[in-house]
């Protein structure tokens, strides 16, 4: 780790932690994040962590530059990974079918695995939430096996439903709701993905674990999943 | 409480406040008056806490018929204004009594006129404030993220007696044809010297492409030279440079986190003056020093303070 701050604008600063997206930075994220949120108490707006850094937006009336940046400087002293090394580890329930995740044939096609393989192996891993960005809610997670990663869509779908679940590049992750998308999708979860009456809002934060676990289309329905097929759109 | 019934609207008429704070680590965007300026003059006038819920009309298209003798506070854009057909110009607070029609044309100076009420319209709170996120279906009247629509009600329950305008010293000159200023970001050495020539030395065109996410500028293609990035978080006004070398200046609705190589980000002042642009507008971009724009900015806050 080689830390560094960077102006990014009048009242934000980025501390940038690594250089590469890896599993390892989390524990060190965490304890970092927890660190600023201590040293920079009300005067902090925002703390927007993404892989390798955390962006630090303070109150310009309450701190100037480089009030900033020295709180930054002792919040960083003697920093060690967390002791609890991540969040929750959640199961998100997954029905992998080509209804709802056409991308599931094309995947193994490209890594020539049976697509039963395709699913048992992304839901043998866990997988750690990197960031939460693109909506409330939607969490990047990572990595997924080298054999299942796939480029996003040359043209992404206009239209994408709540629950489906994709694969970008080695990244996962689940829509929270409808929205534009070019990931490949697989399945489709019906766990309630951001929630504004959940105490936290987001099901994920960062820094959580998470586990897929394939479901029947009964257990699916079960849950509360909506199983109409996802419209492709021309 | 007193009460407005809207006539007419567009989806660009929103309920709107300082905006969303403290969640942005769960994807969630700022939102907000996109010119916090006048959003602050027009709660100003009433003598409002300056971030309380006002509507930000954008363009025009939005009428009023007031339900109740009210007192209400117009800042920002000249919209065309007209109460029952008479021109009401903005930074002043204005009676308009119960029957009367409060209608906004289209834009003669500026694009984002502010309507306050006494202590505020009245709007749920959702994650911490009202302001409409569209997209993310949070905030506005019903909180769940709709544009204000015909035969809606606004209401509000403060009490403000005060008619007043804005000094005129002090208001915002949304005339003004002074660069933006821009505080440069990590990434700014990374662009090619005809690039970071060009940035600073040419003018850059509004391009129609542009909503409260953000902002496309039009002008010579700047090229980025660096590695490509790993994605992090954006500040509001932050100037990326996608790979076809024309700038976006993000704004309030921005997505939470980005790959792209930025510029640096305007100052908050220069953005409320974009933010008052129309597409076709020129607008040329200056390089400042933080701590100098944070003096400046310091100083401009200061002009609330005055009553």
């Amino acid at each position: 780790m080689n830390p560094r701050v960077e102006v990014v604008a009048l009242d934000c600063l980025m501390l940038r932690l690594f250089d590469e997206i890896a599993e390892a930075n989390m524990p060190w994220m965490l304890a970092a994040s927890e660190r600023l949120r201590a040293a920079f108490g009300k005067q902090l707006i925002d703390l927007v962590p993404s892989y390798t850094t955390l962006m630090v937006h303070y109150d310009l009336t309450a701190l100037s530059p480089n009030q900033a940046r020295e709180l930054i400087a002792e919040a960083l002293i003697d920093l060690s990974p967390n002791a609890r090394a991540a969040g929750q580890c959640h199961v998100l329930p997954v029905w992998y079918d080509l209804s709802v995740g056409p991308e599931l044939s094309l995947l193994a096609e490209r890594s020539g695995l049976a697509l039963a393989e395709v699913i048992r192996r992304h839901s043998a891993r866990e997988y750690q939430v990197f960031a939460l960005g693109f909506a409330p809610g939607f969490a990047f997670m990572g990595l997924v096996e080298e054999v299942l990663a796939a480029p996003r869509l040359n043209t992404p779908r206009k239209k994408v439903a709540a629950g489906s679940v994709g694969i970008a590049e080695r990244q996962t992750a689940a829509y929270p709701v409808v929205s534009p998308g070019g990931w490949n999708l697989i399945g489709r979860t019906p766990a309630k993905l951001f929630d504004r009456d959940r105490d936290g809002y987001s099901l994920m934060q960062p820094g959580d674990t998470v586990r897929f676990e394939a479901v029947s289309h009964a257990e699916f329905i079960n849950l509360g999943g909506d199983d109409t097929p996802l419209e492709v759109q021309a | 409480m007193s009460r407005l019934r809207i006539e007419a609207s567009t989806p660009l008429c929103l309920l709107q406040d300082a905006g969303r704070f403290g969640v942005r680590h769960l994807g969630v965007t700022q939102g907000g008056s996109a010119d916090w300026c006048s959003m602050s003059w027009a709660n100003w006038l009433l003598g409002n806490g300056l971030d309380v819920p006002v509507i930000e009309i954008t363009l025009g298209g939005f009428t009023v018929i007031a339900e109740d003798d009210c007192l209400l506070a117009l800042a920002g854009a000249n919209l065309g204004a007209q109460i029952d057909g008479q021109p009401l110009a903005p930074w002043c607070s204005f009676k308009l009594s119960k029957g009367q029609k409060l209608q906004f044309t289209q834009p003669l100076l500026g694009a984002r006129a502010y309507l306050a009420a006494p202590g505020g319209f009245e709007a749920p709170k959702v994650l911490g404030s009202s302001a409409t996120v569209v997209r993310e279906e949070l905030g506005g009247l019903d909180g769940m993220g709709l544009p204000l629509v015909k035969g809606a009600t606004l209401s509000y329950r403060g009490e403000s007696l005060l008619v007043r305008e804005v000094p005129l010293g002090l208001r915002p000159d949304l005339k003004s044809t002074a660069p933006l200023d821009l505080v440069l970001g990590a990434q700014i050495g990374e662009f090619s010297g005809q690039s970071l020539f060009d940035v600073f030395n040419s003018a850059w065109m509004l391009d129609s492409r542009a909503d409260r996410m953000g902002i496309r500028l039009l002008g010579k293609a700047l090229q980025y030279q660096g590695q490509p990035m790993i994605s992090e978080g954006i500040p509001l006004g932050a100037v990326q440079v996608p790979p076809d070398g024309q700038p976006i200046v993000l704004l309030n609705d921005r997505q939470t986190i980005g790959g792209y190589p930025r510029l640096g980000a305007l100052t908050p002042l220069a953005l409320a003056r974009l933010a008052q642009c129309l597409p076709g507008a020129q607008v040329r971009l200056r390089p400042v020093v933080q701590d100098a724009a944070h003096r400046e900015h310091l100083e401009y806050l200061q002009r609330f303070l005055s009553s």
